[in-house]
């Protein structure tokens, strides 16, 4: 049988010598800006060149949660934006997405950390965000099986709640977005990675792949893990290191936990997918690599705080582990928007929280790479910021990626 | 978990150390008293420019478990082999 029931999702078309626009890097944010090219802007000689597959990297190996509870108006800006575009998207690619707002918990363990979450919940009312503070009880029906009475290294003190906050199934944000641009008359090339971005009198005129030369007006680079490699196909450097990270999953069980939970002294975000597996991530390994081996010891540490959460966690197994390659960047905000280079944009340095942000990012350098301004959106993202001293820099951490 | 070899206490736990990133090398704030713009140029790429390879690294990890030195190690981030000679550092 071998499954030849299923058609293609996305055309296979012959590559054509020349497209206007070349989006290097097949993820969701670049995807996502493929078909919002052609959606908003009518703009469809574009190729999208994947040096893997589609549904291939780290848009279907994340940890599904979308939120927007920052504190900086630039980083909320773009999150809530995009929480918002979720909520469209299923309608409009015509491919069920699966977004849940259940709501976002965002623990914290001492009352100084809840004032400081009180400030970060104000700061998104301002910004027309829904959220709330929770403590006792009110926190207790929220979750309900939160252990809140043990004697924890952490207790809890309270609760920061965005109930718009949820999971979205993310190889079919990865599936949705690429079949949507497909059908629109955009290119998309599977394996097909680049290997030379070409710059003639200072601009971007071609770009070079095992299938051949592609002469265009512009290059997007949009390649998480990569960034740093790809980039310097142009001369470009950057202000990011790669980090690893990880991301387990427990045997499913029956319904238990609602919510999506997220500890904070020493990271562990937890929820239970719609099959009932428990979705488990944490903090970055902590230092370069580009192994896609995660350390046990994060292991470890993760699991040990989830359990802490929820003691009866501990007589789950799990069932499967995922390793990735995040590109952090000197301020842990991503960097999105022109380069020095004419004709070269790029988007990168998400780290390991670029999933949430995917359909706001595709909205926004899709009206870039349109109509050449940048969008004010994404304004602050500058790839010059670092040389201006404008970080955008959420956890006051400085210049060290693997602390963000 | 990775061993890393201290040159003052032998083979230790990754658990030992705090990590401080790839090995920047400063710019020399005397040849640049007044702050012009390539010094300011010379620190950017120092500070933020610093190198990130898929392949060997030059790093230095804080020995807060041991000795508390500095340790000047090359590890190729893509086995987290550990190759060099490896060098303490005074501060």
């Amino acid at each position: 049988m071998g499954n030849k029931r299923w058609p293609a999702i996305i055309a296979t078309p012959a590559m054509r010598s020349s497209y206007d626009t070349v989006i290097i890097g097949g993820g969701g944010h670049g995807q996502a800006t493929a078909h919002y090219l052609a959606k908003n802007h009518g703009i469809t000689d574009v190729a999208v060149l994947e040096g893997s597959w589609i549904g291939g990297g780290n848009t279907a190996r994340n940890t599904t949660i979308v939120r927007s509870d920052y504190l900086l108006n630039a980083s909320f800006g773009l999150k809530n934006f995009a929480l918002k575009l979720w909520g469209e998207l299923s309608q409009e690619l015509n491919f069920n997405l699966m977004y849940e707002p259940r709501g976002y918990v965002d623990l914290a363990h001492s009352d100084g950390e809840l004032e400081h979450f009180t400030i970060r919940a104000n700061a998104m009312r301002l910004g027309g965000a829904g959220v709330e503070i929770l403590t006792g009880q009110a926190l207790q029906d929220c979750v309900p099986e939160l252990d809140l009475n043990s004697a924890a290294r952490f207790p809890v003190a309270g609760a920061l709640f965005q109930p718009a906050g949820g999971v979205i199934r993310h190889d079919a944000v990865a599936w949705g977005f690429a079949r949507k641009a497909s059908q629109a008359g955009i290119h998309i090339f599977q394996k097909t990675p680049v290997t030379k971005i070409n710059i003639t009198k200072d601009k971007v005129s071609s770009v070079d792949t095992p299938q051949g030369r592609i002469n265009c007006r512009q290059v997007f680079i949009s390649v998480a893990g990569a960034s740093n490699q790809v980039a310097s196909l142009a001369g470009l450097d950057l202000p990011i290191h790669s980090i690893n990270v990880q991301a387990f999953v427990t045997e499913p069980v029956k319904p238990a936990l609602k919510t999506v939970v997220n500890y904070n002294a020493g990271l562990s975000y937890i929820s239970q997918t719609a099959k009932g597996e428990f979705v488990l991530g944490g903090a970055s390994d902590g230092y370069n690599s580009f192994a896609r081996r995660g350390s046990f010891a994060r292991i470890e540490d993760v699991l040990a705080r989830a359990v802490q959460m929820f003691p009866f966690l501990s007589r789950l197994r799990l069932m499967r582990h995922w390793s990735g390659t995040a590109d952090i960047s000197m301020d842990g905000n991503a960097i999105i928007g022109q380069t020095p280079i004419d004709g070269l944009s790029i988007n990168c340095g998400w780290g390991y929280a670029g999933f949430k942000a995917t359909p706001a990012v595709g909205h926004q350098m899709a009206e870039l790479l349109a109509n050449n301004t940048t969008p004010d959106l994404i304004k602050p993202f500058t790839y010059d910021r670092f040389a201006n001293g404008a970080e955008i820099d959420d956890a006051g951490a400085g210049p060290y990626p693997w602390h963000h | 978990m990775l061993l890393i070899t201290c040159p003052h206490c032998g083979p230790r736990d990754e658990s030992e150390f705090s990590y401080g990133g790839a090995r920047r090398i400063w710019p020399d704030h005397d040849a640049n008293p007044d702050q012009t713009e390539t010094a300011m140029l010379d620190w950017h790429q120092t500070l933020y420019l610093s190198p990130n390879p898929s392949g060997p690294l030059t790093e230095i990890w804080y020995h807060g478990g041991g000795c508390e030195c500095w340790v000047e190690i090359i590890r190729n981030t893509k086995d987290h082999s550990i190759s060099n000679r490896q060098k303490g550092r005074a501060s």
